[in-house]
């Protein structure tokens, strides 16, 4: 039997766990008040060899229950948009993401923290879901085959988006992911959902001090949704009102597969309309309430099994020895 | 709530940032108390003789509340014929009826601006989303409540009838710190079980590090609006109710 050598990532010593990127998804909001408290409590520094930075991402928008002041904050990061100009009235979210740049980035740069994990919830019956621009970056797979929710499905989003044009916070750090958990109303707190990202976050920083401390971790497997599309409502010309509402056979059925002609929406008047492309996709963010004004009803994505090799961090050796490399190269 | 309402104040709320326009000073009124007073115009005024007979007034929940009609008073004898004649035509499916004619609780609705006004509430919904199957549901129960006031208009008499109603008792906060933040949400085993009993003794909230708070009443009461999102500012986490049977008179038009 063939055993792979597994595969020698730097360590990761700074975690950042965000909450309140949108102020009005609550799960985050209040997870992160908790560890805020817990670090208050704790009085010293953990000196261990994991620091993590625990953030309320946009204070405004938290303390009034918005999604936004301004402009949404999780599209603020990309490189083009963080080094832009910022004259005196720009909005409230671009200042902000200046901010949160300096203290967790600068992005692409070294001092960037190692991983940022940012919580989010969604009005869709999406579970507990880790959303990444990478289908191959080891350190977020591995987080994920890790995780062991009992009671929520548990899936991989991959939206294909190069680090350039990446735009998300969870794009600041060297490693991110969004952990997205739904179905969630906005402004509204769920004890199973509040739970679940509470053990889901612990689960991923118990998984950071066990990697950092030499621990192999075994290859294996991963399903990972790629989006392909999106589809909006079908819309009035000229006042842009929708003019149907996500169908009764696909509300809720986020990662269900969606097959050409399955019904998609239901207009005002009672007809089905249906879905027009030749491949079927799996669906999700199913009538997400914040993108109704982002054009999007749903979603769209492909499956297809990863293979993800086994890892382990780097010792100071393999540093030394790739140095030594380099310097001969 | 209302999905509508909420809408066009968030993109009025956007358009105003846009253009970097500042709220003008003190004299002005805010702009739902303006509304409220073009409502009264156009639909009351309350109170006088040239209001309209009845409002529908369209509202969703975040709770569990499913299809929910709302009266203000238990001796308005054409509004409880209306919603018994609405539960028996919307049957099998449940319709059932919040009574708030509580004199703290009891808040001044646009609807109560018109002689008989109707609440109907339908979740649940998170707010700026449309359902589908909870858009259908309202639509039907306004179909049934439109037929009603046609028979009637046309000379149908009602006789005497009984209507069961949940009476709201009191409003539950979430426990609080002395800030004022919220430090527990309402417990998995109460979530979403609008109208379904809860007995002291019966877990109520959990704090955000796992520790149970029971319900403290002397009696069994029915719990309706658990986890509504737009009450959160308002100091509520649920209502308590008590089941009461209600006698509405008979009704024929003069």
């Amino acid at each position: 039997m063939e055993v792979d050598e597994p595969v020698r990532l730097p360590r990761l010593p700074r975690v950042a766990v965000c909450g309140g990127t949108h102020g009005n998804e609550l799960s985050g909001v209040y997870l992160v008040r908790e560890l805020l408290k817990d670090l208050r409590e704790k009085d010293a520094e953990d000196g261990g060899p994991l620091s993590v930075l625990v953030v309320l991402s946009n204070p405004r928008a938290t303390q009034q229950c918005r999604r936004y002041i301004d402009v949404d904050l999780n599209r603020c990061f990309s490189h083009a948009t963080l080094n832009g100009p910022v004259p005196d009235a720009s909005p409230y979210e671009i200042i902000l993401s200046r901010k949160l740049n300096a203290l967790l980035g600068p992005k692409g740069g070294q001092g960037a923290v190692d991983l940022v994990c940012d919580l989010h919830n969604t009005t869709a019956n999406m579970g507990l879901c880790f959303i990444a621009y990478s289908d191959s970056d080891w350190i977020c797979l591995h987080i994920f085959k890790h995780l062991q929710m009992p009671d929520m499905p548990m899936r991989f989003i991959h939206y294909d988006v190069s680090k350039k044009e990446s735009y998300s916070l969870d794009s600041v750090g060297k490693h991110g992911f969004a952990l997205e958990i739904g179905p969630q109303p906005h402004g509204v707190v769920r004890s199973t959902n509040y739970t679940a990202m509470k053990v889901g976050v612990q689960h991923v920083l118990d998984w950071v001090r066990h990697f950092n401390s030499g621990s192999v971790f075994e290859g294996g497997f991963v399903d990972v949704f790629t989006m392909v599309k999106k589809i909006d409502y079908p819309r009035d010309s000229q006042t842009h009102n929708i003019t149907a509402a996500v169908h009764p056979h696909l509300q809720d059925r986020d990662f269900c597969l969606l097959r050409p002609e399955d019904p998609l929406f239901q207009t005002f008047s009672g007809e089905a309309l249906t879905y027009k492309g030749s491949e079927p996709l799996y669906p999700f963010f199913i009538n997400e309430c914040a993108y109704y004004e982002k054009g999007v009803a749903l979603s769209l994505a492909r499956k297809r099994r990863v293979a993800v090799p086994p890892i382990r961090a780097q010792t100071e050796e393999d540093k030394q020895a790739s140095f030594a490399s380099e310097e001969e190269e | 709530t209302s999905c509508e309402i909420q809408k066009s104040h968030k993109s009025s709320r956007q358009k105003k940032n846009q253009k970097q326009t500042h709220a003008t000073g003190g004299d002005e009124l805010p702009y739902e108390v303006q509304r409220a007073q073009e409502i009264n115009r156009t639909f009351g005024p309350k109170g006088s003789p040239e209001a309209y007979d009845v409002i529908f007034d369209l509202h969703n929940t975040t709770s569990n509340m499913g299809c929910t009609l709302i009266l203000e008073s238990s001796k308005d004898s054409f509004n409880l014929q209306m919603m018994n004649y609405i539960k028996k035509a919307f049957a099998p499916a449940s319709c059932l009826v919040l009574l708030n004619e509580h004199p703290h609780l009891k808040y001044s609705t646009s609807r109560s601006v018109a002689k008989h006004p109707v609440g109907l509430e339908v979740g649940p919904q998170p707010q700026g989303v449309l359902r589908s199957n909870i858009f259908q549901a309202m639509r039907v129960i306004l179909k049934h409540a439109l037929d009603f006031i046609e028979l009637f208009n046309e000379g149908m008499e009602f006789p005497s009838c009984t209507v069961e109603v949940f009476r709201v008792l009191e409003r539950i906060d979430y426990p609080r710190d002395a800030n004022g933040n919220i430090i527990a949400m309402v417990h998995t085993n109460l979530q979403d079980c609008d109208w379904e009993p809860l007995n002291p003794g019966d877990p109520m909230f959990q704090t955000f590090d796992g520790q149970t708070v029971h319900y403290q009443g002397s009696g069994t009461v029915y719990p309706t609006f658990i986890n509504e999102a737009a009450y959160y500012e308002k100091q509520q986490a649920f209502l308590t109710t008590r089941r009461e049977t209600l006698v509405a008179s008979a009704i024929r038009k003069a």
